[in-house]
Formats: C-alpha cells, structure tokens, sequence
C-alpha cells in the first residue's frame, strides 16, 4: 500500500490523514526515502529528515488533539527563494550559499508549524539564481531535470518545485512567478500551479527578484490541491506593504460553489473564455497549440463559452518586462555586497575591490547580465527613454486586459511556445529564452492572476499546460473552471514513468 | 528691502538642507528603536540589516510629523508622494540604496520667517522630504578597518530644503535658528545636535550683485550654529579669492573641518554618483487623504509667532519680550505660569529674561530644568509688587530658591531680614537721624548737588540695614529737606 502515497495529491492525502488511512509520519518517511532515491532530478537543494518527522510527529499529535487544519501532516517543499530557519536558503546563488535566515518567510509560517497550517517541510527546492531563468538551469547548484524526460528542462525559475511535484517526490511545493515562474514550470512538467493577484501573498521572506512582479503561489497535482494551499498561504501580512488589505477567502469553498444556472455535466454554462488571439501567433508549436485547443474543446464541452479578444501589445510584454524586472532587481541586488552576510572574496585590497571581487565571485552569468542591464536602464539620461516608458506601456497593457475583460470573464492560452527543451539548448541566446516568456509576461506585468493546468501531451509525450488568466482577485473563478476541466480530464493525474 | 551686505563686492547666495531626526520612537520602516547610544548594531533588526526577504513598512508616525511640519510653515501637504530609492554602494548603507523622496516630496512650498536686525525677512522652503538615514562608519579603533554601527540606519528624517534665500552667514544661522526652534516646538524633532538631531547642508555661491548665481559648493553635515557660520564665512572668502585670482569656482561637495575652520572638496562634479533613482517598488505611493491632514491640524500647538502676537495683544509685551518669550515652547509656558501666578505679565517677562536666563545660560540648563519653582517666583513677583521686598532682596531670595535653601518665599524673606520698613514711623525715625548726622551733604543738596541726595538715600539704606523701601526713603527726604 505504502507504494502508492506518493501517487496522493494535497487533497486526497488530506482525507486519508483524516480518516487515519495513515499518519504524516509514515507518507513523511515514504517520501523522504523516496525523494533520496531521485536525488539525479536536482530537485532538492536541502533536506534534513530529522526536522521533517520531528514535524510529522508533532502533526500527529496535533491531528490527534483535535487541533488539525486540514493540511495538517501533508508535506510540502519550498522554493529556495523563500527564507527558513530550519534550512539553509540559498536563492539558487553562490552569494547565499549556506545562509541561515534568523526567520521564516510569511508563507512558510502560514503552511508550517505552530501558528500555520502544519504542513511537514521537507526541504528546499532548486531553482534558478534568484528566480531569474526559465529553465532551471541558472542555479549556481546546478541543473534541475525533467522528470517526463531526463534529458529537458523542467523549466524555470520554479524548476525544482514542478520537477519535484511531477516526480511525485511531494504532494506540494510552493513557487514564485515574476514573469511567469510558477505557470512554466508546471507546464512543462505537467502539474497544476496558480499565481495570485499581486499583493494575494506576502512577499515577506522572498528574496527579492522584482518586487512589483513577484508574487507567491502553490504548485500541486490539481486545482483542488492548489485551492486548499493558496487559501492557506494567502492573507494580507502588515510586514508587506504591498499586500491586500482583505481577508484570505476560502479558496477551496469558491472552487466548488456551483455556477449560478448551470446544470449537471454543464458546470461552466454560461462562462466566457476570452481567446487573445495574439496568444496564438504562427510561431506556437502546432503540439502545444493542439493540446491547447483540445481543452479547449473541453471547456466549451462544459458549457463555457469562447470568445475571441486582442491583447494588442503582448509582444511589447517582452521588452516591457526585460527593462523593468532588471531595474527592480538591480537595486534588490545591491544588499549582496559582502559587508553584512553571504559571500565574501576573499582577497581584496580595498572597499571597491571588496565589491567588486565579491559580486563577480557570488552571481552567476545571467544575474549580473540582468544586473547590467537594469543598471543601465536606470541611469541618468536612459531613464526616461527606457524605464518611464516601459512603466507607461506596463500599464497600457494592464488596461488592455481590462478592456478584454468586458467581453470575457477568464483569459486562455497557451502558457509557453513550446514543450520543454533539452538542456543546455537555450544557454548561448539569452535572448531566445526571453522571447519564450511572451504568454505568461502580460498577466504579470498587469498583477494579475493566471494559471497552469496540464492539458495534454505533445511532442515526445511531453505536458502541455492551458494558461487561464483572471481579473484580479478572481481566483476562485479560475479555480473552479480547472477544477471543471480536472473533473473532466486526467491529465494532471497522469504521472512520468518511474 | 535691505540691499544686501556685500562681501569684498561680492553677494553671497545661501540655501540649506536640514536634516530634523523625526522624534518617532521606532524606525521610519521598521519596528526597531530609535534611542540614541545604545551598544553597536543592537537597535538594527532584520529590516535595518537587510536581510533577504526583509520588506520596509512606513511608520506613520513619522508621516504624521512631516504633516505636521507642513501645515506649520504653510506649506502644501501632498496627498499623493512617491518613496524612491537612491542606489549606491557604501558599508554603512545595508540596502545598497537609502529609500527617500525625490520627485514627488510631501511636503512643497512653504517658509520660514527669520528676524534680521528690525526687520523679518521671509525664507521660503522648496520642500519637505522624508527619508531614512543610513548607518555610521567608525574608522578609528579599528587598526586600519572600518567598523559600521547600523543603529542609526532607517532612522526617521526630514530634510527640509531652502530656496536659496539667504545672503550671509548670520541670515543662515537666524534661518536654523528659527527653523530648529520650530521643529522643537512642533515635537517633531528632539533638536538635540550634538546626537546630530538637526543638522546643516549649506549651498553657498557669491555673485557681483546683480550678475547670474554663481557656481555653488555644498558643505555638508554642519551639527552647529557656529560651524555653520564658521563654514560659510570660509567658503565665502575662499570662493571670492578663487574669483578674484582668476579662477572659476567647480561645483562641489566639502567638508567643513571645526578644527582648522576650513573646508575641503570631498568629491567634485565628475565623480559625483548617479543615484538611479526610481520609485521604491516595496512601497506603494503615500496616500495624505484631507481628514488626515485636519486631524493632525487639530492636535497642533500654538505656533510661536500667533503666541507672541497674543503676548503683545494681551499682555502688553513690547515686541522684543514677546519673541523671547515664545522662544521654545517651554518657555512660552514658563511665562504663562508666571504670568498667571504673579498677574504681572511685563514683570514676569523681566524676570524671565534676567535673572533666569543668566542663571540658565551659566549653568547651561534649559528652562524645563529649572530648579526654581515658578510658582514661588511668582509669589517672590508679588512681594516686589507689594513693597515686601526690595529689588535686591529679591535678588538674594532668588538666590536662595536656586540654591535651594528653601522653598518658602515669605520664610526666606524674614530668615535673610529682608523684608523692607514699611512702618512709616519707624522710618522718619531713621530719616532724622540720617539728616542730622550728615550736616554736610544736606548742605550740599540744598546748594544743588544731585549726588548729595542719593548719599542720603544710601545713608538711609544703610542705617536700616538694607530695609527700607528705596522709593518711600526718597520721597520722606525730599519733603524733609523740603
């Protein structure tokens, strides 16, 4: 029996603890032992058994003092981009190699012990440097690979986190997306992975990309899993100015709310799903835009509606977010200077040869090309020409999606261009890379929510995710449309051999 | 308008930036404290040192103050400012940038009204910023490496910018003058400069009158009045020299040195940073709605210059005694308490600018610290008024408050016999004898010598042992000797 707790996603591994099917500490120590036996994937960067049965123990009893929430036992790993007392939390760079936070991240103490849910912390998850990668493969402790397929990507920056949960090496992982971190990766490892509204999660405790961009999120099995993670994680946290001053909903209560008329087998009557069509430009991968379509079919299969609707500047997402996701993170980068914590060269002779030895020593390629460039973007006489103008079309693209939202209730497409790639394919043209954020960009310049929900297969059998994009703080509404399209597929229940 | 005073011919043009530590008791983004002196790096918590993952929060009660300095130099208090960050790279910096205000400040506009000789001259303010300091570097004890104390970083301050209004040494140093007592009244700041509360950047140019501005010099971190003045009184002869040798004057950032009262170039225009300012992501725009800005309208004090128009409507105060009297808050209610208790408004005014500020100023105490009990001056006030006691016996009660020999006023005056004769026979009675023994001077008075009579007065004094009520002594003898 113990064989298949792997195969339990967040929910249904709920309902077993519950029924005492099992304790947390026997799916912990399956799993531990599990995930040990796949170390090749690179998914986890740091693991310490002992805390997480300590844990696990301490869930039990919590269970059996009648005090559980309903993750309480279910293990869950973090996306290194969050801070954790228990582990080292390294942001995937040789600058925080080793770092020990004195505190945790909001979200990791609203999923973990005490006063949070009581999830089991099973480690910590690699991912690109900083969060800046689309394929995992800028973590400075090397590549994440994908578990339908040794040989690909598992994408990025969230690589570990989608790889992990594919791999069925834990029911939950938490992720962030800047330009599209958390929906990548999930699809090209065919899991299920939400990124809220801007401001849903705090940011508290994530180590900082770009902070108008980066937003919190759960990666699991099913729109079910994520509904019961994200109603625990979010919640407006006094420690982020930036987070929304409103209650966290019941997400998993939203999810399920049946639509107001629809009938049996019609749960999304009534439902229109806009279809930029600049979503499907001639160069999408004809495997990816089939298996996108066919769920399409699907939706419209459970009554929803497709209506077609122009997001006019998508391409100028590109450029848009390539100028002001480096700014932002040129400045958050500063604080890695080798005066206070992190790396340090070790010779030097003066303060610059300090900063200068430090910083050539502690980032990898890619986050000091970004530096670069945000550096530059800023300066004084290009700060006009590039970073106020982008600012100026960020928001041109923000009210394009509400003018999209007259005549649609949710956003579809595909998330990514392609399947997952071969490792080492996208490492000489960074600009190649970019260019294959262009579907998940706009919702993340905008703030607002979008989705990835496995969709099928295409080349080489490998997952296909369907992007769904809501208005703000519809979370509940894209919930239940995956959750309709999970109910009626198994995609996201298909798991890679082995 | 004055014409202003010219240096060797030349006009000096002032601005200053001041930097008022907002009086918050905890950080401007983050909940560590603010108190001065305590041990390195104990008071900077994860947001101060910025640890990864660490977000800054804006502390209203620093938003508060600024409102609050705003309303009083009638300024616009705006509704909507943006926090940005200033990026550079220093030790004592944890962040790599100083979150500030640069294009949208929350304050703008406004001014200070300054008093030069007889006139008020009017300085009017560009703007009012928040901002959070940085940390301090120490290079001394150390051996060759520095050490950096962060307790100071994300400390609260206001800088607050002139327009370049002022046109000499002694204008600036009326312009901080006036513009600490203010933030000091207003609680806003604790003025404490030696803590480097308050302190002074000064823009400084000379120009032939009526030709262009000349190129400026910013001397920084001036934490005295002297200083200050000392600093501009050398940047101007240094400048006019450099002009009058031919030479231009290069924009530039010095330091004033108090030990030699010169100052030198700490960086030129070349190597001067590019901040890459841009607005902070981490916070959202600072929203002033109206109703904030009544409701800090209506918990703000009496400003000094509506009390000391009171002081002269009221009270009758010359002009001069109603500024001194409303030159600190404490003061100001150090005279209405006096005031009050006595009934004596001008009386208590002398007092206030006489024996005690003498006594304050030698001990160098500050009115809120005086060991005096007002209430006991003012019964000392009625006892003068009364004819009690002399001017002088007052003096010596006075004395005896301060020392603190006792508190009484009445027991004072009879434990030191100074209580003056009021018993008028008792006094004609002296009178006599003082006429009678002194032949000479009276003689003298009589062919018209003035000094002869105050000899008689003194004579008087004398014989009663210093009790006698001058006044009364005076008009007794001049009717004697009719």
């Amino acid at each position: 029996m113990s064989a298949a707790w792997q195969d339990l996603g967040v929910a249904p591994l709920a309902r077993a603890l519950q029924q005492g099917q099992v304790s947390s500490v026997e799916v912990t120590q399956h799993l531990l032992t599990r995930l040990a036996a796949h170390s090749q994937l690179g998914a986890f960067l740091a693991t310490d058994p002992e805390l997480s049965l300590a844990q696990a123990r301490a869930a039990d009893a919590r269970r059996a003092a009648g005090q559980a929430h309903v993750l309480t036992g279910v293990p869950i790993a973090h996306k290194d981009i969050f801070v954790t007392r228990a582990l080292p939390s390294t942001a995937g760079s040789k600058m925080l190699a080793g770092y020990a936070s004195p505190f945790d991240a909001t979200v990791v103490a609203r999923l973990g012990e005490g006063e949070g849910a009581g999830m089991v912390m099973l480690g910590k998850l690699n991912c690109d440097e900083f969060a800046m990668g689309s394929d995992n493969e800028n973590s400075a402790f090397g590549p994440v690979r994908n578990p339908w397929d040794l040989q690909r990507v598992p994408g990025g920056s969230s690589g570990g986190s989608a790889a992990a949960v594919a791999a069925r090496l834990v029911p939950a992982a938490t992720g962030t997306d800047t330009g599209g971190s958390i929906r990548q990766p999930a699809s090209f490892c065919g899991v299920t992975g939400i990124k809220p509204t801007y401001g849903v999660c705090s940011r508290y405790g994530m180590v900082a990309f770009a902070s108008s961009l980066d937003q919190a999120g759960p990666m699991a099995r099913s729109a079910e899993d994520c509904a019961l993670l994200l109603s625990a994680m979010a919640g407006f946290d006094p420690r982020d100015a930036t987070s929304a001053e409103r209650p966290a909903p019941d997400y998993h209560a939203q999810m399920l709310a049946p639509r107001e008329g629809a009938a049996a087998g019609k749960p999304l009557q009534g439902l229109r799903i806009g279809l930029p069509k600049e979503f499907f430009p001639q160069a999408l991968a004809g495997d990816v835009e089939r298996a996108v379509r066919a769920a399409l079919a699907e939706l419209e299969k459970l009554g929803a509606t497709l209506v077609d609707v122009s997001l006019p500047r998508t391409e100028l997402s590109i450029p848009v977010y390539y100028i002001i996701a480096p700014a932002e993170a040129s400045s958050n980068l500063s604080r890695f200077d080798g005066v206070k914590f992190g790396h340090r060269a070790k010779d030097y002779g003066d303060l610059r040869s300090l900063y200068e030895r430090t910083r050539a020593e502690g980032f990898g390629p890619e986050v000091k090309r970004r530096i670069m460039i945000g550096t530059y973007v800023l300066s004084h006489g290009y700060y006009d020409a590039y970073y106020l103008q982008a600012q100026k079309l960020r928001r041109m693209i923000a009210d394009d999606f509400q003018a999209c939202f007259r005549h649609c209730d949710l956003i579809a497409g595909p998330v990514a261009p392609t399947v997952a790639w071969k490792l080492g394919a996208q490492q000489d043209d960074p600009v190649k890379a970019y260019l294959a954020d262009i579907f998940t960009l706009p919702a993340s310049l905008a703030g607002l929510p979008g989705m990835s929900v496995p969709a099928g297969f295409g080349e080489a059998g490998l997952p296909v995710g369907l992007q769904l994009i809501g208005n703000y703080f519809d979370e509940g509404r894209l919930l239940h449309a995956a959750h309709a399209l999970q109910q009626a597929t198994d995609f996201h229940l298909r798991a890679p051999a082995a | 308008m004055n014409t202003p005073p010219l240096i060797r011919g030349f006009e000096v043009v002032i601005g200053l930036e001041t930097h008022a530590q907002l009086s918050t008791r905890s950080k401007i983004f983050s909940g560590a404290s603010t108190q001065f002196g305590a041990a390195p790096n104990t008071q900077a918590c994860a947001v101060d040192l910025a640890l990864p993952g660490t977000l800054p929060v804006l502390n209203r009660g620093a938003v508060e103050r600024a409102i609050r300095f705003g309303l009083a130099v009638q300024a616009k208090v705006a509704p909507l400012s943006i926090f940005a960050r200033k990026n550079y790279f220093y030790p004592d910096l944890p962040k790599g940038y100083q979150i500030s205000q640069y294009e949208i400040p929350v304050v703008q506009g406004g001014h200070v009204d300054i008093r030069v000789g007889e006139q008020t001259k009017r300085v009017r303010l560009t703007r009012a910023h928040l901002e959070e300091d940085a940390g301090k570097s120490l290079h001394e004890d150390y051996a060759g490496q520095t050490g950096i104390d962060l307790n100071r970083a994300g400390t609260p301050l206001l800088e607050i910018v002139t327009e370049p209004d002022m046109r000499s040494s002694a204008e600036a140093v009326e312009y901080a003058k006036a513009l600490h007592a203010l933030v000091v009244w207003l609680g806003v700041c604790d003025g404490n400069m030696q803590e480097g509360s308050f302190r002074c950047d000064a823009n400084v140019s000379v120009r032939r009158p009526g030709g262009p501005l000349g190129t400026r010099r910013e001397v920084k971190n001036l934490n005295s009045f002297r200083f200050l003045q000392q600093a501009i009184d050398f940047e101007v002869q240094w400048q006019i020299d450099r002009i009058e040798d031919g030479l231009a004057i290069e924009q530039a950032t010095v330091l004033f040195d108090p030990d030699t009262g010169q100052t030198r170039a700490m960086r030129s225009k070349e190597d001067a940073h590019d901040y890459r300012y841009f607005p902070d992501p981490d916070l959202p725009p600072l929203v002033i709605a109206p109703d904030w800005v009544e409701r800090v309208r209506a918990k703000m004090p009496e400003l000094p210059g509506a009390m000391a128009e009171r002081f002269q409507r009221n009270d009758g105060l010359p002009a001069y005694d109603a500024a001194m009297m409303t030159q600190s808050l404490a003061f100001a209610r150090a005279y209405e308490t006096l005031r009050d208790g006595s009934g004596q408004p001008k009386l208590a005014a002398n007092w206030l600018m006489g024996e005690v500020s003498k006594r304050l100023n030698a001990e160098a105490r500050d009115i809120a610290d005086l060991p005096v009990p007002l209430q006991a001056l003012a019964v000392l006030i009625r006892r003068v008024v009364d004819g009690t006691v002399s001017n002088n016996g007052a003096r010596q009660v006075f004395d005896a408050l301060w020392s603190g020999e006792g508190s009484e006023v009445d027991a004072l005056i009879d434990a030191k016999g100074l209580k003056q004769m009021n018993d008028a026979g008792a006094l004609e009675a002296i009178v006599d004898e003082v006429l009678a023994a002194n032949a000479k001077s009276v003689d003298e008075y009589r062919a018209g010598k003035d000094k002869a009579f105050n000899a008689l007065v003194g004579q008087v004094m004398k014989a009663s042992n210093g009790k006698a009520n001058p006044t009364q002594a005076s008009e007794l003898l001049k009717r004697k000797l009719g």
